[in-house]
């Protein structure tokens, strides 16, 4: 973990409620896709956790669902502010076990995390296939930028304005992978956790207090005991992780 | 350092600030951020006899100047601390820390105490009255005079280290709980805890933590904190920690004019995790700033004329 004062490069609306903040500044603490940011809002008393998008060596890509007033305040952040931000959080997906053809399922805006890992992943020679669930075709994210990095691209839309009417775990049985990677909101974690037909990586969120690992806010239980979603996660293996019987 | 240093029932610190329990883990996070041997000394995650998860999720709700917690005393067992915490800690850090004890029957406080005055890293046994009495009907020990006295009583029957007593602001009137805890043999006490609190989500109209109401802890409640440090001050002889809300070297000061011997620092470790360290570089500033030649010299100086 770092802190680093980030400069806002760029902070542009992406979709009707996804933005896009590109942050110039020292990314040396991120070391594996699915880490993130803990950023000061000013105003505010606790941080906002946002994944990282993306990154290079000098700038970091995020995209934010302006949900309450602390997002809110950060749509409202020009080119040029300055951002105070804990970096490189979190363990991150593990490319390590993938196999040649795994699968990246995204929700809504759990999507984002995934794009970094499926850029290191093509980086690793692999053949990613990702598949995203959203609302409606409007909220669509990525679907282009995944196509570009040279993965096959499957999407499904609750309404079924683009891609397959559906939830992603419809289009989940046709497909064939080596491993799964998912992130997104734990309902649909559960869903894919029970269809999928090899081992996997899913991204938890929870509430957090200090983001680093030392108040004990964001627990879970799981097989192999309590974890930190801010700090022994914010990824689990599939087959440590318990569905009920949280507390 | 002289004039930043203070004593705690004969135990020297080169300066009065303590990370307070729960906000600073096991110091080992910290360690990989900066020196933690330039703290005073630091409370340790409230430690229970058996190994406890705590409470569901969400445990955190946000405030305008802090912060709710329902953690539920979420920590690995004492024989986990001695075993394998407090070993790993003595890596990274040379001084003593405190050992901060929850509990929730008198016999429990004392078991857990008892083993930890095995241990030479601890200097000092903090004891939280806070948690639920079961035996009791849940009943925090803090709100009796008597279950406070008891539990005290019992704990400085198992051990020679000083126990102070921290107790809970989530009463009537503290005065006579820190007054019983005197008497009862105490060392010192340690206040406030968090104050009982709870945030309802507009959206969902239900509330923000899973067991609804939680601790509420953070700069809003130091004035709070400040009273209550102050009326105790008055009421006893014994040394008094002082916290709640300390975000800075002036509110060091404050606290220490109030009467607090020392003061803990805790919520705002987890906004800033860099603050301790931050307030004790600030601390001679602030002191020559009024007129302060050394912090021993100004404890309880509000309480004068
Ligand atoms: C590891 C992690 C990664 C995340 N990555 C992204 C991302 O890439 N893009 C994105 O749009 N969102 C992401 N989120 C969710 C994002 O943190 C919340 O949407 C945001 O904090 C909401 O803040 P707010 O002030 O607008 O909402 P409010 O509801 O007003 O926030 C109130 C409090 O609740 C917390 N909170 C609210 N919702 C969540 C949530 N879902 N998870 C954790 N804390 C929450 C806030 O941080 C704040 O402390 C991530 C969350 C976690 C834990
Ligand atoms: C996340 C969190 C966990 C805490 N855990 C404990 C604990 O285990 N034992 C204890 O005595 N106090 C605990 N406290 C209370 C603090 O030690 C302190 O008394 C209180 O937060 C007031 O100080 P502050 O406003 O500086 O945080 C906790 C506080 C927070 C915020
Ligand atoms: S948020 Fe504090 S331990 Fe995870």
């Amino acid at each position: 973990m770092e802190q680093v004062l980030y400069t806002i490069r760029e902070n542009v609306p992406v979709t009707a409620e996804v933005w896009r903040m590109v942050l110039a500044g020292d990314t040396g603490a991120i070391t594996a896709p699915g880490q993130f940011l803990n950023l000061r809002v000013p105003g505010f008393t606790l941080r906002r956790p946002i994944s990282v998008c993306d990154w290079d060596e000098g700038s970091v890509t995020l995209l934010y669902k302006v949900l309450g007033h602390g997002t809110e305040a950060m749509a409202a952040m020009q080119a040029g502010d300055k951002v105070d931000a804990l970096t490189g959080l979190g363990n991150g997906f593990d490319t390590g076990k993938s196999g040649q053809r795994p699968l990246l399922v995204g929700g809504g805006v759990g999507t984002p995390p995934l794009y970094g890992l499926c850029r290191v992943l093509r980086r690793e020679g692999k053949e990613p296939v990702v598949l995203l669930g959203f609302g409606t075709a409007g909220d669509v994210l990525l679907e282009k930028e995944f196509a570009a990095l040279g993965a096959e691209v499957h999407i499904a839309t609750e309404d079924g304005s683009a891609g397959r009417k559906g939830f992603v775990t419809a289009v989940m049985p046709e497909l064939s992978y080596t491993y799964l990677y998912a992130c997104g909101p734990l309902p649909m974690l559960r869903a894919v956790d029970a269809a999928a037909k090899t081992g996997g990586q899913l991204s938890f969120e929870e509430r957090m207090g200090c983001g680093f690992g030392v108040c004990m806010g964001c627990s879970r239980k799981t097989k192999s005991g309590s974890k930190r979603i801010c700090k022994d996660g914010p990824v689990l293996e599939r087959g440590e992780v318990l569905w009920e019987e949280q507390g | 350092m002289g004039r930043t240093r203070v004593t705690l029932s004969g135990w020297e610190l080169d300066n009065p600030v303590i990370p307070a329990s729960g906000t600073f883990g096991y110091g080992l996070e910290f360690a990989e951020l900066y020196d933690i041997n330039c703290l005073g000394t630091f409370s340790v995650k409230g430690t229970t006899l058996a190994p406890r998860f705590g409470n569901p999720t969400p445990r955190i709700a946000e405030c305008p100047a802090g912060l709710i917690n329902s953690v539920g005393l979420q920590n690995p067992g004492v024989d986990h601390v001695l075993a394998v915490e407090l070993p790993r800690l003595a890596k990274v850090y040379r001084k003593k820390v405190i050992a901060n004890v929850g509990g929730f029957s008198v016999e429990e406080y004392a078991e857990t105490c008892r083993r930890l005055d095995a241990s030479d890293q601890v200097g000092i046994l903090e004891v939280n009255v806070s948690c639920p009495n079961v035996d009791h009907g849940g009943m925090s020990f803090g709100v009796s005079p008597q279950a406070a006295a008891q539990v005290t009583k019992a704990v400085k029957a198992v051990t020679k280290k000083p126990v102070y007593i921290k107790l809970s602001p989530n009463v009537t009137d503290i005065v006579p709980i820190a007054k019983a805890c005197e008497e009862a043999g105490a060392d010192g006490l340690c206040l406030i805890n968090t104050l009982l609190g709870m945030r309802v989500d507009l959206k969902t109209r239900r509330p923000v933590i899973a067991n609804r109401m939680g601790g509420y802890s953070g700069a809003g409640i130091f004035p709070v904190a400040l009273r209550m440090v102050y009326q105790v001050c008055e009421a006893v002889r014994i040394p008094v920690i002082g916290m709640g809300g300390v975000s800075t070297a002036e509110d060091v000061l404050e606290m220490m004019l109030a009467g607090a011997a020392a003061v803990q620092v805790g919520t705002a470790n987890l906004i800033d995790p860099w603050a301790c360290k931050r307030i004790i570089e600030d601390l001679p500033a602030a002191m020559e700033r009024y007129g302060m030649d050394s912090l021993e010299e100004i404890i309880g100086g509000a309480h004068h004329g």
